[in-house]
């Protein structure tokens, strides 16, 4: 055996070379990752906190503390995404005529994919996912969700896919075929490279913690109401979570299918989407946008019910047609199915199928339009208070309207023919993707902040968080809408044509003021928690809700509500209030709940080596821990002490503390 | 107005027995939507298989190369292992811990003997030439008709799990809810056997 042999047994194809130590750009991050961790760790261990941070937070199975984690996630990537796009910008604004930019053009290629893939995969679902497994269980009058341990597993699962996409910055390359890792640019003989496998395994990993999330979720609407909550009591939101989690379902196993397929063509040789032995790169467009149309509304379903929350509470009023909120969310969610078509009307599937996935596209505007009449009716002679929740929903509706029509029009086939792939669509996408998805997680993150924390976020930071993104987004959009119906195509590195540069130096400006806007957002965390102490609430009401997560503390207890409460009205908490409900202070029972485990953390750690060592071709650390996630998985079934009960007084002692801050407030 | 109104009905659940959920229920629905989502994985690869089962390539062609005996065998003997775990689900409806064991120990026996066979004709395929990377309709068939046999190998593993604890600790509720979810998991596995074999084995000889 030579020595190079040796070295490949034992670290597969990843060499010194693999580390891009010639790339300025790249050291500097991370030199700079290496220091904030460093600087982490350091406080962690300086501070003693590692054990109550294993016992408290990692290993936690409570909604309440694995929703603010996913959000956390969520914001961490978010800075990443938005690095990214920043790159970008950069890029266009400069690369005219005689310069080139300061990307190479493997390198932007990464970029643009890392974006998309990032603000989606881990930026997007993990916001959504968090809140809707703060605040769901909360509005059913749960003490958790159904599969308690699953939802610590699903989030540490989509933690190692964003840590692998992290790791793919400083070992190896990430890949360059787009946010959806398109072939046949993905293809071996096209990319042999490691970016496309650092992308599948990713994506893989994470996926499957989606797919177990949304069984979990729907489980729980299905089974854990309180009583008398019948579908339709339901607040809109845990509506809109459910369609939204019913849709995953449905969808994420598509996508799975189709990267395993992928993965096979790059490990096994087989020939599903190869150019040739009969494979078909279009089965692999067909089915990731089968996937890839219905999650826009697994992420703008559950903001649309935020939006709905946020009106009917700070108008006063209840919401303007709940059930036709209702069915358009189930409407929205059938046709969400049957357009993915519309993403490539190029392909030549000809006129009669054309025609049906342009129609059915242009049909969901049907039930948005109602949703966005219901917002504006339930805003009609109510009582509108100008909170920064509602400051969102009014930005929402005024960017979401144009957004929408500009995805009408790119619905009309022939019109598509010329708009394709320019930069007219991905200006229409980041329209309803920032001003509706976007605007909606800042507005649930200014709303529920009070209830997760116990106290409210700052408000003048809050504006310019809140200003800078709206401004920022129409700066730095409507440019790109511009060059796009001019024809400009998308992911192009350098431009030929001066007379453009104009709007993509503008553009770069309204980047900036975003930038502003995600300073502010930085900022704005950091002094509300230096000022608690102004701003807290101690009523755990503090906008006078009407649904059930207002009825309890803020923060909640472990056990959310130490009585379930009886539902009799939709609005349940509006109702109680209304009616004089009176809170019981004594008769407290022994509270049933579901034990901690750091099995999550450790399954999910197995599945990120499993994936690193598949990436780099390290054949015995893959079957090492591969073997090793089976032989855990099935000894943690073995574990079947998995529930305890919170002592009567711990809950007495614990609502005692509660009368006394209301009797204060009050 | 105050006097207009009802009396104010009772906001909470103050008898913590009153509002009781079923234990277990909320798992065996939470399995069922988990295996739609299976469901949908095999629909995935049903959907390739369709498209890609004529791309040859000019290697062989489905008639060429299925022996419809041997899989014919086979599904007699996944169905007949069907039967079987009914007879298990029977003993621990009644509370017979061996029958339950005996049972299971065989529905596992059927599923090792219906993994060999395949593996038998996988060896024959790819000994003829016939191997995965040859065409897409050939990556198509092996992916699809070898996912099913993972999920039966899965099952095999699943019930050797049960027997160890059933051995431990008996019909323990936790253990037969359990049993339950397998249950599901192992009929599901059949019905998506009915599918492989007429749309792959059946169509695929009268094309």
């Amino acid at each position: 055996m030579t020595g190079e042999t040796v070295t490949s047994a034992i670290f597969g194809r990843l060499t010194w070379e693999s580390f891009p130590i010639h790339e300025p750009i790249l050291l500097v991050t991370f030199a700079v990752v290496v220091l904030l961790g460093l600087g982490i760790v350091g406080a962690v261990t300086k501070y003693r906190l590692w054990g109550w941070l294993w016992r408290e937070w990692l290993t936690s199975v409570d909604h309440k503390k694995i929703g603010i984690m996913y959000i956390v996630l969520g914001i961490i990537m978010l800075l990443r995404g938005f690095a990214d796009a920043l790159m970008m910008r950069a890029q266009q604004a400069m690369a005219f005529g005689a310069s080139q930019g300061y990307l190479p053009a493997h390198h932007y290629d990464q970029v643009f994919t890392a974006h998309g893939t990032i603000m989606i995969f881990f930026v997007a679902i993990p916001l959504v996912v968090g809140l809707i497994n703060f605040v769901m269980p909360l509005q059913i009058g749960a003490r958790d969700v159904a599969f308690p341990f699953l939802n610590n597993l699903s989030f540490w699962l989509t933690v190692a896919g964003a840590l692998l996409v992290m790791v793919s910055l400083f070992v190896g390359e990430f890949s360059r075929g787009g946010w959806l890792n398109y072939v046949p640019v993905t293809n071996l003989q096209n990319s042999p490279d490691t970016g496309p496998d650092y992308y599948l395994w990713a994506l893989q990993i994470a996926g499957v913690g989606t797919t177990l999330s949304a069984i979990n979720m729907v489980t729980t609407i299905i089974k854990m109401r309180a009583p008398g909550m019948t579908m339709m009591k339901m607040p809109v939101f845990c509506w809109t979570a459910l369609c939204s989690n019913v849709l995953a379902i449905a969808i994420f196993p598509v996508l799975t299918g189709a990267f395993a397929l992928l993965m096979l063509d790059r490990y096994v040789g087989t020939n599903f989407f190869t150019n040739d032995l009969g494979g078909n790169p279009m089965m692999y467009w067909n089915l990731v946008w089968i996937w890839g149309h219905p999650e826009v509304y697994v992420l703008v379903l559950p903001v649309f019910g935020i939006y709905s929350e946020i009106t009917s509470t700070f108008t006063g009023k209840r919401l303007f047609g709940y059930s036709s909120m209702v069915y358009a969310t189930v409407v929205i969610t059938i046709l969400s199915y049957l357009v993915w078509l519309h993403h490539f009307f190029t392909m030549g599937s000809g006129a009669s199928v054309n025609s049906f996935f342009g129609i059915a596209t242009m049909v969901i505007s049907i039930p948005t339009g109602a949703k966005i009449f219901n917002w504006l009716f339930t805003m009609y002679r109510g009582r509108i208070r100008y909170e920064l929740p509602m400051m969102w929903v009014i930005a929402f509706m005024l960017t979401f309207v144009v957004g929408g029509m500009t995805g009408v029009l790119l619905a009309v086939p022939p019109a598509d023919f010329v708009l394709h792939n320019s930069l007219f669509l991905v200006a229409h996408f980041h329209n309803v993707i920032i001003g509706g998805v976007v605007f909606g997680l800042f507005a649930g993150l200014d709303y529920w902040f009070p209830k997760a924390f116990g106290f409210k976020l700052d408000r003048f930071w809050g504006r310019i968080h809140f200003w800078g993104w709206v401004i920022g987004y129409w700066v730095a959009w409507t440019p790109i809408y511009v060059v796009g119906l001019m024809g400009t195509t998308r992911r192009v590195r350098h431009f030929d044509d001066p007379s453009l540069q104009i709007w993509f130096v503008l553009a770069a400006i309204g980047a900036l003021i975003i930038l502003v806007g995600i300073a502010a957002f930085v900022i704005q965390i950091a002094v509300s928690i230096m000022r608690r102490d102004q701003l807290r609430d101690t009523t755990g009401d503090p906008w006078h809700g009407r649904t059930l997560e207002w009825s309890t503390a803020s923060p909640p207890p472990a056990y959310n509500f130490a009585f379930t409460p009886q539902v009799h009205a939709l609005d349940a908490w509006y109702d109680m209030k209304d009616r004089g409900a009176q809170r019981p202070v004594t008769g407290f029972a022994p509270i049933h709940m579901p034990r901690n485990t750091g099995a999550g953390v450790i399954l999910s750690a197995m599945a990120m080596v499993l994936g690193f060592a598949m990436i780099w071709y390290i054949w015995w650390l893959a079957a090492v821990s591969a073997v090793a996630l089976l032989v855990y998985g099935v000894a943690h079934t073995f574990n079947y002490n998995r529930d305890y009960y919170i002592p009567a007084d711990e809950v007495a002692e614990e609502e005692d503390a509660r009368s006394r801050l209301l009797a204060a407030g009050a | 107005m105050a006097e207009t109104q009802p009396p104010a009905p009772a906001f909470y659940v103050l008898d913590p027995h009153e509002h009781h959920h079923e234990p277990g229920s909320g798992t065996l629905l939470g399995f069922w939507i988990y295996l739609m989502s299976d469901a949908l994985i095999f629909a995935t690869l049903f959907a390739t298989y369709g498209v890609l089962s004529t791309s040859y390539a000019g290697g062989p062609s489905p008639r060429e190369i299925f022996e419809l005996p041997l899989v014919a065998l086979n599904t007699a003997i996944l169905l007949v292992s069907s039967i079987t775990y009914g007879f298990a689900m029977i003993a621990m409806q009644e509370g017979r811990l061996g029958g339950t064991r005996l049972w299971l120990a065989v529905t596992g026996l059927l599923g090792m003997a219906f993994v060999g066979v395949e593996l038998y004709e996988f060896g024959n395929l790819i000994a003829e030439g016939a191997t995965p990377q040859r065409s897409a309709f050939l990556s198509a068939f092996f992916t699809l008709v070898s996912t099913h046999g993972l999920h039966v190998s899965f099952g095999i593993l699943w019930i050797g799990v049960m027997l160890v604890q059933l051995g431990q600790r008996g019909l323990h509720a936790e253990n037969q809810r359990r049993l339950l979810c397998l249950s599901m998991f192992w009929h599901f596995l059949d019905v998506v056997w009915i599918g492989v074999f007429t749309f792959v084995y059946l169509l695929g000889v009268l094309r």
